[in-house]
């Protein structure tokens, strides 16, 4: 006997195509003409804050840095989708999911300074620490979707991970998890194609990420990670049925168009050609065409975002580079209370000034 | 020829895999990329995909399989890509690589090479810089070793690849590219599970490993010290009677490691030396190591790692003891 267990197709949404024209059947109906332009603004931010990372790190002034250019639409489209109160858990490479939220920039300088102090999030921001193990955050957001759930609050967590964290056995355990304790969970997949040096093709001979899903017996589906509304919609959308349909994956797909991280040479192991092949995708340029067509955006709007913008960022460098550490608060902060032992090793290290 | 670390590792696998056709290579980035550090740089091309494996993204999965591999008769290298993240596959490689000959009485064994980058002061984001040995040290079942330079690097990855046993190779990513050395271009061994006493000396034992061999090196020279330093090159099994008999020799004993302080190797050498030499020591066994802390965002990491200074403070230290 045979028995139908699953249904095997994966929609793929897209809203606006990238010739900047938009999908009126799908257009999300709470989307009105400020809040895409609030959309534009905060990708060019989020791209003007990862152009100052690059340089800031190539002058030695803040260390490994991992760009986001290309997939500002991914991690706008979501941020903005979420609401005050929901949770954010973050794998590495979304600063722009953190500033659209109204994360401090300047904490993330310090954090490229090198302490610890950056990852300190104000209160309310609602969000996890960056997370350098991959996939080792999806089986976390889970947990922190369950005590959402156990409180009785209205938020869900919005959690993000790479394509090539999908290998891993956090990211399957997690998704079984959420689906078992049924959590307020939106599980994001950033599918930027590459995981350093290896395609997307190399890590699973599966069709599709989003069909992972399946496997854990929740909802998968795929997004234009290059089209903002479509995110927007997706993640918007999800958010509203995680109380009567459960958890779901949402695999964006977009592409990493510059290197992994500073440390890397995408020259060693990927042709230019590909990278070129998405440059017309690009996430923001689409959305410019959008609003100007409608008369909503020009050059003199341009100028005075990127100059605000510029000050902005700049104001956050000079704060951060004004943030002077404490190398005691490595002690303090070991354990809710400080241990004899370690009492003793910290004054032995404050005499000697730490061997400095 | 001179090589340094990086180069010495990849002409080690390289002669490996010329000489044995089981010896086949797994990891993230290993193939096109060549490892983050190029350690397989090239190896892909040579060798062919079936030989030089990129793998999907997960640690236990690589750990896991190449056990498999080892069990059905090859001779895998996993490549882990940096310390932080192996703790993925500790399941992998406590429960089933370090126990497989015990458990059928050498019936099935493991041999295997895992590979992986340890150590800090590379400026690295968080789990980039740590120094795990004493966790695959203890217990048994795996060997360890940690080379300091370019030449003991080659010999003793040729040597773990003739072993028939699993091993944990660190490589400190500090030293990978530090300085050259004149190596053999051919095949040779260094020892595994013999230390080697880098300098002779009489007034004081300083043993070490890894990252800070050159450091102990400097200072010893600085300070015109007769100090004998005893490179590990191995940390598991430990090469005791090397220890002893120099201890023995100069009634004084330090150990410096990068890892952290409590229930770490200098732990266990400094037991050992109160064990079986006690009575022929003139002053106390210092330690001199990392702060009992995880490994800090790199502001802190010069503040948290032993340096020249506080080695050179502790060999005044035990001199006048
Ligand atoms: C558990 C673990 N293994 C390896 C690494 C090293 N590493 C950092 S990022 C990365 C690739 C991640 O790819 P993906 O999940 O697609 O995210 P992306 O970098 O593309 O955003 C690797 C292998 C790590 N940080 N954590
Ligand atoms: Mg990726």
């Amino acid at each position: 006997m045979l028995q139908k267990v699953f249904d095997g197709e994966i929609e793929y949404l897209q809203v606006l195509d990238e010739n900047g024209k938009v999908d009126a059947a799908l257009f999300p109906n709470d989307l009105d003409d400020n809040k895409i332009i609030e959309m534009y603004k905060y990708m060019c931010l989020a791209r003007a804050f990862d152009a100052k990372m690059l340089s800031l790190q190539r002058q030695g002034r803040v260390i490994t840095y991992a760009p986001l250019i290309g997939e500002e639409a991914t991690q706008i489209g979501a941020a903005l989708a979420m609401r005050k109160d929901d949770y954010l858990v973050p794998n590495f490479r979304q600063h722009g999911v953190f500033i659209a939220r109204g994360f401090p920039i300047e904490n993330f300088f310090i954090a490229g300074r090198g302490y610890e102090d950056g990852l300190k999030a104000p209160p309310g921001t609602n969000s996890l620490a960056v997370a350098v193990p991959v996939g080792s955050q999806m089986p976390h957001s889970v947990g922190l979707a369950y005590a959402l759930k156990y409180k009785k609050k209205d938020a869900a967590v919005v959690a993000f991970v790479g394509d090539g964290g999908t290998s891993e056995g956090d990211f399957y355990e997690a998704t079984n998890f959420s689906g078992e304790l049924k959590v307020p969970l939106v599980m994001i997949i950033e599918n930027n194609q590459w995981a350093i040096s290896v395609p997307r093709s190399k890590q699973s001979i599966a069709k599709t990420l989003a069909q992972k899903a399946f496997a854990a017996g929740i909802r998968g589906l795929q997004v234009d990670g290059n089209d903002v509304i479509a995110v927007y919609k997706a993640v918007s959308e999800g958010i509203k049925s995680l109380a009567t349909d459960g958890p779901i994956l949402i695999e964006c797909i977009t592409y990493r168009m510059s290197i992994h991280t500073t440390a890397d040479d995408p020259t060693k192991y990927r042709d230019q050609k590909d990278v070129d092949a998405w440059k017309p995708k690009d996430p923001i340029l689409r959305v410019k065409t959008y609003l100007s067509a409608k008369g909503l955006w020009n050059d003199e709007l341009e100028k005075q975002m990127t100059e605000e913008q510029a000050k902005k960022i700049n104001d956050s460098v000079a704060e951060a580079e004004a943030f002077k550490g404490d190398p005691k608060s490595m002690f303090d902060n070991l354990y809710s209370f400080v241990p004899d032992i370690l009492k003793d090793e910290e004054n032995e290290a404050v005499d000697a000034n730490f061997w400095q | 020829m001179q090589m340094n670390m990086v180069s010495a590792l990849n002409n080690a696998l390289d002669l490996a895999m010329q000489e044995n056709e089981d010896v086949v290579l797994l990891g993230e980035d290993v193939g096109e990329d060549g490892g983050v550090f190029r350690v397989t740089d090239g190896l892909i091309k040579k060798y062919g995909e079936n030989r030089v494996i990129d793998t999907p993204l997960a640690e236990s999965g690589i750990i896991g399989t190449a056990i498999g591999m080892a069990l059905g008769g090859l001779h895998p290298v996993p490549e882990i890509q940096f310390a932080g993240f192996m703790y993925l596959g500790y399941s992998q490689l406590i429960n089933h690589a370090a126990r497989y000959r015990e458990r059928t009485r050498s019936g099935l064994s493991v041999p295997m090479v895992v590979r992986t980058p340890v150590g800090g002061g590379i400026r690295a984001l968080e789990h980039h810089s740590e120094s795990p040995e004493v966790l695959y040290s203890y217990g048994g079942g795996l060997i360890v070793v940690e080379p300091s330079n370019p030449y003991d690097a080659k010999g003793l990855m040729m040597k773990a690849l003739h072993l028939k046993d699993p091993v944990i190779f660190l490589e400190p990513t500090k030293l990978y590219r530090l300085f050259k050395q004149d190596v053999p271009e051919e095949s040779y061994e260094v020892d595994i599970g013999k230390a080697n006493i880098i300098r002779a000396g009489e007034d004081l034992t300083i043993i070490t490993y890894g990252t800070m061999v050159p450091i102990v090196n400097d200072v010893v020279s600085q300070k015109h010290v007769d100090a004998e330093i005893i490179d590990l090159r191995t940390i598991n099994p430990l090469d005791e009677k090397t220890i002893l008999d120099s201890v023995k020799k100069t009634g004084k004993a330090m150990i410096v490691h990068e890892a952290s302080l409590s229930f770490g190797v200098g732990a266990e050498i400094a037991a050992r030396i109160s064990e079986k030499a006690l009575y022929e020591l003139d002053a106390p066994i210092i330690r001199v190591a990392s702060l009992d802390l995880p490994y800090p965002f790199p502001a802190y990491e010069n503040y948290y790692m032993p340096n020249a200074k506080k080695v050179g403070a502790a060999i005044d230290r035990l001199l006048t003891m």
